[in-house]
């Protein structure tokens, strides 16, 4: 895993969305990022466990970070590549 | 970590490797939507959508029974002969109006699926096909098909591609490293 390096510049709420709605709102938060920008992806659906990492795989960016918050919230941080 | 290439990597280039033909199986999913069945229509869009998600290329070739899903709400009655008219009332066109290929009952089936859909937050198939189109998900009409049942250009929705013939959509079929017929 590579360092983290600088600070979350965008925060993607995807509560509330199931299959595939996460991915697409992240996709589209990911267009107007930078590379190497610092992303988080806060998700309720429990889908989004496996997705998340499998979609970083098949995009080539990079997650970070994945766990869930007290509230039962996932939480993912992603870099764009 | 160093940049040195991992196994998946190499995995990856390998697969990129021109095959005899010469032809590069591009990072791409083509499904070929066949079905016009709800849910038929429904995990179609929904992986089109996922691949264009993931920065994959993503294209669905519409023939047959699928083709249905891409006409415009509101058009009824489509086709020059009476029947090619009895054919579009039979299959009321868009995602909206598709049939459940099980479990239909008269139409109660696919309002119980979209009550659940609606319920845990799962995107409809209308809806799907607008996040498609939107995340540039090729959609492309087939050429024979829209002749025999009697689609025309402008029965169907706007933003698609070009209708193509079959020799197109195998040369989609061949540089996609996924195809899948729904």
């Amino acid at each position: 895993m590579d360092v983290i390096t600088g600070t979350v510049t965008r925060t993607v709420d995807a509560r509330g969305q199931s299959c595939p709605g996460p991915l697409v709102t992240l996709a589209k938060a990911l267009k107007d990022a930078a590379r190497g920008d610092l992303l988080e992806l806060l998700a309720t659906d429990p889908g989004s466990r496996s997705d998340v990492p499998s979609w970083a795989t098949i995009s080539g960016n990079h997650l970070l970070e994945a766990g869930e918050l007290e509230d039962g919230t996932f939480r993912y941080v992603i870099r764009k590549a | 970590m160093t940049d040195e290439p991992t196994d998946e990597l190499t995995q990856l280039l390998d697969q990129a490797a021109p095959t005899d033909d010469g032809l590069n199986k591009e990072n791409k999913i083509t499904i070929i939507a066949w079905g016009g069945d709800l849910d038929r229509i429904w995990p179609t869009l929904i992986l089109s959508t996922t691949a264009a998600a993931s920065g994959m290329e993503a294209s669905v070739f519409f023939t047959f029974w699928g083709l249905f899903t891409l006409v415009k709400p509101g058009v009824r009655i489509t086709g020059d002969n009476w029947m090619q008219k009895m054919l579009s009332v039979m299959n009321p066109g868009n995602p909206s109006k598709a049939k459940l290929s099980r479990y239909h009952f008269a139409g109660a089936g696919p309002g119980m699926m979209k009550k659940l859909a609606r319920d845990y937050k799962t995107p409809l198939p209308s809806e799907l096909l607008e996040m498609a189109r939107d995340m540039g998900v090729r959609l492309i009409p087939c050429q024979m098909t829209m002749d025999l049942l009697g689609l025309k250009r402008e029965d169907l929705i706007d933003g698609l591609e070009e209708p193509i013939g079959a020799a197109t959509a195998l040369l989609e079929m061949k540089t996609a490293a996924i195809q899948l017929f729904i």
